[in-house]
């Protein structure tokens, strides 16, 4: 299916992109649609991104359903685990 | 029959008079020829899709696939194009009309052409190729798995997608459907709203349903490939180009 679902956020972060170079990422796409490369037929998809860069500033990434919300709880495991003064 | 083609990019007239890229094949024969215009899945002007339009030159016809991420991302990475026209509330409809009847008048002014031209999506392209259909004057089109020709799509969503049953009543093409039953999007139960609403409004609609095939059936690069709703489909595919497009 296409489910068009598409969300939007803003961002403040770096990633590895493209021939191996770092860049400031602004924005983050987030969908549950066909991947691109995943061997799955509908994956959570994100894309990293800094559009003032051009499509090729893009970090991708295509996870099955379970793994993304593993992702999740692994975010929120490490983000709890440090001090709340530094993740505040 | 000869099985000669050549293939290339080219650069055609989309929506408003902009040039955009769009990739061409055309066989060496037959010396008069119907056209076919390919519009891409969501995922973008890729190697799959090109596969496509190659397979319609080998089958006789004059055919093209406008790029339509062309003026978001010219020249990118056909997955760094699709990214960014989603995250940028993908292609509008309007403009899609626009470059679909640009690649249309393309392939009808080729000395080959025999004045006949048909349309063909997948996946999204799907619910595209019927909303041309609804809006241009072509002689056959083929709608493989578009989601939200019926149906309601998910609002509050960036994509601005909205389905096509007002305008149904103004569809000008024979329509060839081609579905699986495991789909969800279109479900079975919109397929069959389709069917109900084109045989209302008589119009000429050909469609075929797939058991153990859900959607994509036809993306040979995909694990939603099903060979035998491929074939079957590809077959019915020649047959109604054959009976619209040919003379």
């Amino acid at each position: 299916m296409c489910t068009y679902a598409t969300v939007q956020t803003t961002l403040e972060g770096s990633a590895k992109g493209p021939e191996g170079s770092w860049f400031a990422v602004t924005d983050a796409t987030v969908y549950f649609d066909h991947p691109v490369h995943a061997l799955a037929e509908h994956t959570l998809n994100i894309d990293f991104a800094d559009p003032a860069k051009g499509p090729g500033a893009r970090v991708a990434v295509e996870l099955t359903a379970a793994a993304a919300r593993d992702l999740l709880s692994a975010i929120q495991e490490a983000l709890d685990s440090a001090p709340a003064e530094l993740t505040a | 029959m000869s099985d000669s083609l050549s293939a290339e990019s080219v650069r055609i007239t989309g929506h408003d008079g902009e040039e955009i890229e769009a990739y061409l094949a055309r066989p060496s024969h037959p010396p008069s020829r119907g056209g076919v215009v390919v519009i891409h899945h969501m995922p973008g002007y890729d190697r799959g899709t090109k596969e496509i339009v190659r397979r319609f030159g080998e089958l006789g016809y004059d055919a093209v696939c406008p790029n339509l991420y062309w003026r978001e991302a010219p020249g990118a990475d056909p997955a760094d194009a699709a990214a960014t026209a989603r995250a940028g509330g993908g292609v509008p409809d309007e403009r899609l009309v626009g470059d679909v009847g640009g690649a249309a008048g393309y392939l009808r002014s080729l000395p080959s052409s025999n004045g006949k031209v048909g349309v063909i999506g997948y996946c999204s392209g799907g619910r595209q190729s019927v909303l041309a259909a609804c809006n241009l004057d072509l002689d056959a089109a083929v709608d493989c798995y578009g989601a939200f020709v019926t149906g309601t799509p998910p609002e509050g969503f960036p994509l601005q997608v909205t389905n096509l049953v007002e305008q149904l009543p103004s569809l000008r093409a024979p329509l060839l459907g081609l579905f699986g039953n495991e789909d969800s999007h279109p479900s079975p139960e919109q397929v069959d709203e389709l069917d109900r609403i084109l045989t209302e409004h008589g119009k000429p609609h050909e469609f075929h349903r797939y058991d153990d095939a859900g959607h994509a059936f036809f993306a040979t690069d995909r694990p939603s490939y099903r060979v035998a709703a491929a074939n079957d489909g590809w077959e019915r595919i020649v047959e109604f180009y054959g009976k619209y497009l040919g003379g």
